[in-house]
């Protein structure tokens, strides 16, 4: 599908409003109609789609659990679970019961605001980040039970998110120190160390990485940054499914010049538009380019820029996983949701 | 906190007369420029004497009588919705100068449109950890984790409180 020779718009679908302060971050679930998304107002919010009108609706709030800011939230990969993680130093895990969701564990060990929350694939482990600069692993027990199985020290400042890659127990941290780590137990024994730091001598970021996602092979990643840009990196990850050991991550080329704030969020569809989103109040799409040039490799174009997609700045950018439409959720600092769709203009 | 003041001895500046700019009075008859912002107006909430002035954390003075501020240290691009402030902290080792930046901040936060971006940065070449200072000043997330801080907000809260003469 060569996106760059159609004539492509992002179509507001719908806002949601409720949230009473910023929204930081939205989260589709993985198996239903489902969107959750945090906020300053120390909540969450689940939104659900109608499947009669095929509109959204706020059904219920998380609320009286977190006592500060709710920064981000991760669904499990089985749907159920939603890991909200929060300023007030806790990470909470909710359980979706049908016709509410219900905190079934708390877990605490952070020294302070904790940032970011991800599960692995398996949906076996989570993992937690925070400005402590430590980046935790938890193990999934049975019967609600979450167990700290690594607390990893590297970052030299706070670390702003954390993410397992989507094929491999390999995790993935980035941070105001300007580096992204990778965190990899070539054992398979639980002891997670770190295999490689993308800093400023790799071509990596100078300043603060805010966001990383992958592709939906696992073999390309995208990083965001208050340096303006957007980095996209490989790897030769069949070396590792072959049990080669460690293949390293490299640099593959630079997106700069799209954005004059601050990059918060990045994510890459599985049909391959990596989608951005900043404090210009805009959203970038972009697509890897056709022309590949054999000498610099591969290179990506911008799709359109949405310019005002909000009124503030923008936190969160999220693709649905749903295969049938091409849905893209944002979340601001003017404290809406809104969901787009992208579409070919006749 | 500290026992010892930062800075023992600040020079003190007379505060300026400012007159009004005929161009800023006629802006509220003028229906076109009701909402266009310009540098002497953000000086002004910052800094003017009919709107509270920012306090240094340590002294009875204003950041204007410390020349912490002047009206050179606004830039503001209406159309852009952008204005950056520069500050220069009486010491170069001033560890006051994240709570002067965060009070810059809130001040211009509560009192500009919310389509506003504001950039507050330490002025270059007067403090010693000058870039580490500017980044934790602008990053989003410090600020707002910051202000939940209900001891910061109370240190804050004091520096732009209204100072009766």
């Amino acid at each position: 599908m060569d996106l760059m020779e159609k004539n492509m718009e992002l179509i507001e679908v719908q806002k949601l409003e409720g949230h009473t302060d910023r929204v930081w971050n939205a989260a589709w679930n993985p198996v239903s109609p489902i969107l959750a998304s945090c906020s300053g107002d120390n909540t969450v919010r689940i939104w659900e789609q109608s499947s009669l009108s095929r509109s959204w609706s706020c059904k219920t709030v998380l609320e009286e659990t977190h006592t500060r800011t709710v920064r981000s939230c991760s669904w499990s990969p089985s749907g159920k679970l939603l890991a909200t993680a929060s300023f007030d130093g806790t990470t909470a895990i909710w359980e979706d019961l049908g016709d509410e969701f219900e905190c079934i564990s708390t877990l605490e060990g952070h020294e302070n605001e904790v940032k970011s929350v991800s599960w692995n694939a398996s949906g076996s482990y989570l993992a937690t980040c925070s400005r402590d600069k430590s980046v935790w692993i938890w193990e999934v027990l049975g019967g609600n039970e979450y167990d700290c199985a690594s607390v990893l020290n590297g970052h030299t400042q706070d670390v702003k998110m954390v993410l397992w890659h989507p094929t491999m127990d390999v995790l993935f941290s980035c941070s105001y120190d300007n580096t992204i780590k990778v965190w990899w137990s070539e054992d398979d024994d639980g002891d997670y160390q770190c295999v490689q730091t993308l800093d400023e001598s790799t071509n990596g970021h100078s300043s603060t990485v805010w966001a990383i996602s992958f592709n939906a092979a696992g073999d390309k990643m995208v990083t965001c940054s208050d340096d303006l840009t957007l980095k996209i990196w490989r790897a030769d990850i069949s070396m590792m499914h072959s049990g080669e050991g460690y293949a390293p991550w490299t640099h593959v080329c630079t997106l700069s010049g799209y954005h004059d704030r601050t990059i918060f969020s990045t994510h890459w569809s599985s049909d391959d538009i990596i989608a951005s989103g900043a404090g210009d109040d805009a959203i970038g799409l972009f697509v890897e380019s056709k022309q590949h040039d054999s000498v610099n490799g591969p290179s990506f174009n911008l799709l359109l820029k949405k310019e005002k997609a909000h009124e503030m700045d923008i936190n969160s950018v999220q693709w649905s996983p749903s295969k049938e439409n091409m849905l893209l959720a944002s979340a601001s600092d003017d404290g809406m949701v809104k969901i787009w769709q992208l579409e070919t203009i006749p | 906190m500290v026992s010892g003041l930062i800075n023992e001895n600040p020079i003190v500046y007379e505060r300026k007369e400012r007159v009004r700019d005929v161009r800023t009075d006629s802006s509220n008859t003028n229906e076109l420029s009701v909402d266009a912002i310009d540098q002497l107006e953000v000086f002004d909430i910052l800094i003017a004497h009919h709107i509270r002035d920012i306090k240094d954390p340590e002294h009875p003075y204003s950041l204007e009588q410390l020349k912490v501020l002047t009206e050179d240290s606004v830039e503001v691009d209406d159309t852009k919705s952008h204005v950056r402030v520069t500050f220069t902290p009486t010491v170069e080792h001033c560890s006051m100068a994240t709570i002067i930046g965060l009070c810059v901040r809130v001040k211009l936060m509560r009192s500009l449109p919310p389509r506003y971006k504001i950039d507050i940065r330490v002025a270059p070449g007067t403090h010693a950890t000058e870039a580490a200072v500017n980044k934790q000043l602008n990053d989003k997330e410090r600020v707002a984790a910051a202000l939940e801080n209900p001891n910061l907000v109370e240190m804050v809260d004091e520096c732009l409180s209204p100072s009766f003469e």
